[in-house]
Parts: C-alpha cells; structure tokens; sequence
C-alpha cells in the first residue's frame, strides 16, 4: 500500500461486548443512542450493568448512524431490538433517533454516564467530542448542577485534529503521544479555529518547526480553551474527560498541566464497556432504564 | 517614477505597477508552499503587460497577511491602510471600505485623504471571510464560482448562522436533507456572511459611500446579499482583489516624495 492512501484520521471503530453480563433472565434490557457530530455511539445494558457497547463513525444520515450503531452493538449477544425496553437517544443528532422512546440532552447523559463510570465523586466533566467543548458540573448522584459550552465556534474540538492527522501524515490516535516528544512546550497557536487549523499548521511548518512542535502547539491551545471553559464553570475535584478527546493524551496531559488538577483515570474500559467516549450513550441507557421503571410503575 | 505595491494575500500573491500615481499593469500568482516563487511570478506578469525592466521599480511596499514572507521590498504598510488608500484613489467618494479576503475581512472608516479614521478587523475566525463561503459551496457540493449566479434564484426562505464554519456545514447539511433548494441555501450562505461583515460595518459606523475590495468582492450573490442586509448601495471597482496592492503602490509613490 503506498502511503499516500492511508487515512490518517481515521480513529479506530469497535464494539465489544461484556461476558460477564447475563441478559435471559433479565428484568430490564435499555439501550443508549448517542449520536455525535463525528462519532455515534451505543450500548446496551442489562438491569444496569454494561452488556456491550459499540463505536463507530457518524455517517451523513443521522437516522441511518443511530440505527447501524445500535444493530452493532446488539450483534453477536443475542439480543434482538424487540427485546430492547427502553431506549434514549441522546447528542448532536438526538432528534434524528427514530427508534428512541425519548430524548434526552447529551449533556446530563455525559453527567449521569460519568458517575456510573468513575462513581459519586465526580464533580466536574470536561466532555470534548467532534465539534463541541462541554464543561459540567454535577452532583454525587451525577445531577447536572451548570455547564458551559462552545456554542458559538468549533475552535478547539476533536476536528481540529483529524485536519492536522491528514496534513501531517501521523495516524491520529498515535498524535497525542507524538506531541509529547518535544523537549520545550512551545507557545500555544493563536488561532484554534478549526477552518484555518491546515494553514496555522502549514505556516509553522514553514518555519521550520517540527510536527511534533506543531502538535504541541496547536494541542496546548486546545488545552486552554478547555481550561478556560472550565475555570468559567468552576472546576471542582473530582475532574474527568469524557468524548474522543478523552483518549488523546496530548490533551489530557496539558489539562492537568495548565490546571494543576489530576483528572480520574479511564477506568479498564476494554474489559467493563465503561469507555469515557461512550459516557453519553451510558448515562443514555440509564435514564432509558429509570424511565422504563418509572413508566411501569405507573401504569 | 515607478513604484510596486506588493500585496501577500493568504491565496495569491498581487503585484499592481504605478507610473506617476497611474495604474501601469497587475499580476497575480497564487501564494502555494513558495512565496518567493509566487512574488516573482507575480512580478514577472505585470513588468510583462508593463513592457518595463524590474530595475526601472524605484520603490516597493509590501503589504498583506504574510508580508514577513516577501522576499524583497522597500517599506512596509498595514493591509488596513493600504485599502484606504486604494479606495478612495478608485472612487474619491469612498468613506467606508469593505474588504473581504480569503481568510480576513476589514472594515475601515477613512477620510478624503485615504487616511484611516477607525476600523474593525476579523482574523481569527474563518466564518467572516471567504473561506466560509468555500467551505459551505463544498458542503453545498456546488462550485463557488457558481454559487454566486444560483443564490440569486432565491427568495429567501431560509437561514443558517455563521458564527463558524463547522457549525455552518452542520447547518447546510441539515438543509440539504430536509430538501431545502440549493438556491435557497445559497442565499442563505450569503445573507450569513453579510451578516457578519453588516455587523463589523456597525462597529466602525456606516459612512458613505461604501466600497466593497478584496477577492470574495467578485462573487455576485456575496455582493447581493451585503447591499442587501447593509440597505445601502455599494460600490464595487473592476479588480477588487488588487486593493490592497494598489493601496501598496500608493504608498510608495508618497515613500518617494511624491503625491
């Protein structure tokens, strides 16, 4: 293969599905949908325990992406989606999730999912998916309390990163640690925005940086613009990444940095399901199962 | 006396050619990977058109995003001051110039002299400037350059907003699949960005006339939808990507004592 075709930003897709996790006799089966601006993701659970989980890349359809993730997720455990209860769809493309018995916004999804993950001491998320920077803060019960968000511009988010995977020719999941080679921190890029990340980068370049400084650069100024959110929010201990990002080490290692506060670690997700990417689609199948409840109940 | 004005645009290198304070020749090269070898070629075309020697320049000023990158030059101007000059050069009347490049727009406020009075300036963003409009023909899978001619069809029932670029492509693709008519999201591309630059134009005051420069300045449903949303008439002069070059030019003929 010559290396012009291989596509750098292209991260991995998966799906895997917890053995452990019995689902005959189950009292409830939920699912959570959460369709992303770049990635769709969704699992399913068994009275609340992670049964499987999978990831893929969001497609030009919404509907479509929501669909194909979740028929993903269910492959291979047996579970057909009539046997699903309840589903929310959540993210980006919430309103897009025809089989979803409701919707619920991706930011208390993120909070909820974050507290199944790492527990009752969380209080403050950083969420960082395709095209959106979140910072939550939420209660020992993972109860959204405030947040705050890019809702004006891109600069900053996960896509950056897929431009400057292809421009400088580094497989993208392997551009977090490449950025980390550099023996000085450079100064942070002055521009984020996500349109002019290919001519920033392609200026430094010229100057005769290094990709790895143009990494670093550009990932310390991702970095800040999170911080920033955070600070506005009020970042409280404990602090966790969820979304793509939360895999890039590149930017967890400078929060930190710029921060002073450790965030939690990823919990062994390859085992669990408990992927902080996935956090939103997990928060998503536990409202789907308090739902299911509370409606039963009910009627 | 000929003088160079030498602008170093973020997409093409302009070169505008003056013998005595009138406009000899232009050229223009894309900027690519080389600066040098797009300043040259620049040059090359107008001293070509001029029939003149590069050793007949007595003076060049240089301006433009990537001025550091020029190879040669005699003095140096601000892009906004350079406009200002050029605009009012071109059309005497002009009190606020509107110039909207490849990746920067300005929005300045000058005097009968061409001097700056105030101005607004967007570089950091690239949903107020010409690289929205690519990014949203691209989103739109049509040619820019025909984006201009279909967005004229429209009457104007839709809108996206542009406070980015990616949040916009979200927006065109949402359209598209609830079969909105490319014309009609056209125009609303469009009417988006003039809204942005309507907005720059409020911060400094409209003053007329207003004079619309810059490469995007060509593009007719841009043009459209800036007379529109600034309820004004503009102006807009042949060659208005070769501004700030000109504007350049000016300058070096005042470098030389002239007037």
């Amino acid at each position: 293969m010559s290396g012009d075709n291989i596509q750098y930003w292209r991260w991995r897709e998966y799906r895997l599905t917890v053995p452990s996790v019995k689902w005959k006799n189950a009292e409830t089966i939920t699912a959570g949908i959460d369709v992303g601006s770049v990635s769709s993701k969704a699992v399913v659970m068994v009275d609340g325990e992670i049964c499987s989980v999978s990831v893929m890349r969001t497609g030009s359809s919404s509907p479509d992406s929501a669909k194909k993730v979740l028929e993903w997720a269910l492959e291979g455990t047996g579970i057909k989606p009539t046997d699903i209860n309840y589903i929310v769809g959540t993210g980006y493309g919430r309103v897009n999730v025809p089989m979803a018995n409701s919707t619920l916004t991706e930011i208390a999804c993120h909070a909820k999912g974050a507290n199944y993950i790492w527990g009752p001491t969380v209080r403050t998320i950083l969420d960082v998916g395709g095209q959106d920077i979140k910072a939550i803060r939420c209660d020992e019960k993972g109860k959204v309390l405030s947040f705050i968000m890019n809702d004006k511009c891109a600069a900053g988010t996960g896509r950056g990163m897929e431009v400057l995977a292809d421009l400088l020719k580094i497989p993208i999941e392997e551009m977090g640690e490449a950025s980390l080679k550099v023996e000085e921190e450079p100064d942070p890029v002055s521009c984020t925005c996500v349109a002019f990340a290919r001519t920033e980068a392609v200026n430094l370049l010229r100057r005769g940086w290094s990709k790895e400084k143009v990494l670093a650069s550009y990932m310390r100024a991702m970095a800040l613009r999170m911080c920033n959110l955070l600070e506005r929010v009020g970042c409280e201990k404990d602090l966790v990444i969820t979304g793509g990002q939360s895999k890039n080490i590149g930017i967890v290692s400078r929060v930190e940095k710029i921060l002073g506060i450790k965030p939690l670690p990823p919990p062994n997700w390859r085992e669990n399901g408990r992927d902080p990417m996935a956090a939103g689609a997990i928060g998503a199948a536990l409202f789907a199962k308090a739902l299911y409840e509370k409606n039963k109940n009910t009627t | 006396m000929i003088v160079a004005g030498l602008d170093m645009g973020v997409q093409n290198v302009k070169v505008v050619l003056l013998k005595d304070r009138k406009i000899l020749s232009r050229g223009l090269a894309p900027s690519g990977f080389e600066p040098e070898k797009a300043v040259e070629k620049a040059f090359q075309e107008a001293l070509e058109k001029a029939e003149v020697a590069f050793s007949d320049i007595q003076h060049i000023t240089a301006t433009g995003v990537g001025v550091e990158l020029a190879p040669k030059f005699d003095s140096k101007i601000s892009v906004v001051s350079a406009d200002a000059r050029a605009a009012v050069y071109l059309h005497p009347s002009a009190r606020t110039v509107i110039d909207v490049g490849a990746e920067e727009s300005r929005v300045i406020n000058c005097d009968e002299k061409g001097s700056v009075l105030d101005f607004a300036l967007n570089d950091r963003c690239a949903a107020g400037a010409g690289a929205f409009l690519e990014a949203m023909a691209r989103a739109l899978e049509v040619k820019l350059e025909e984006m201009g001619a279909l967005s004229l069809k429209a009457k104007g029932t839709t809108s996206i907003s542009a406070t980015c670029v990616i949040f916009g492509e979200s927006d065109v693709v949402s359209l598209i699949h609830k079969q909105e008519p490319k014309h009609e999201i056209a125009r609303a591309i469009y009417d988006a960005l003039a809204e942005r630059i309507v907005s720059m134009v409020h911060r400094v005051g409209l003053k007329p006339d207003v004079i619309l420069v810059g490469g995007v300045a060509r593009d007719i449903g841009f043009a459209a939808a800036l007379k529109r949303k600034l309820g004004t008439e503009i102006v807009i002069p042949e060659n208005p990507e070769y501004a700030g070059a000109l504007g350049a030019a000016l300058y070096a003929v005042e470098n030389l004592g002239g007037r």
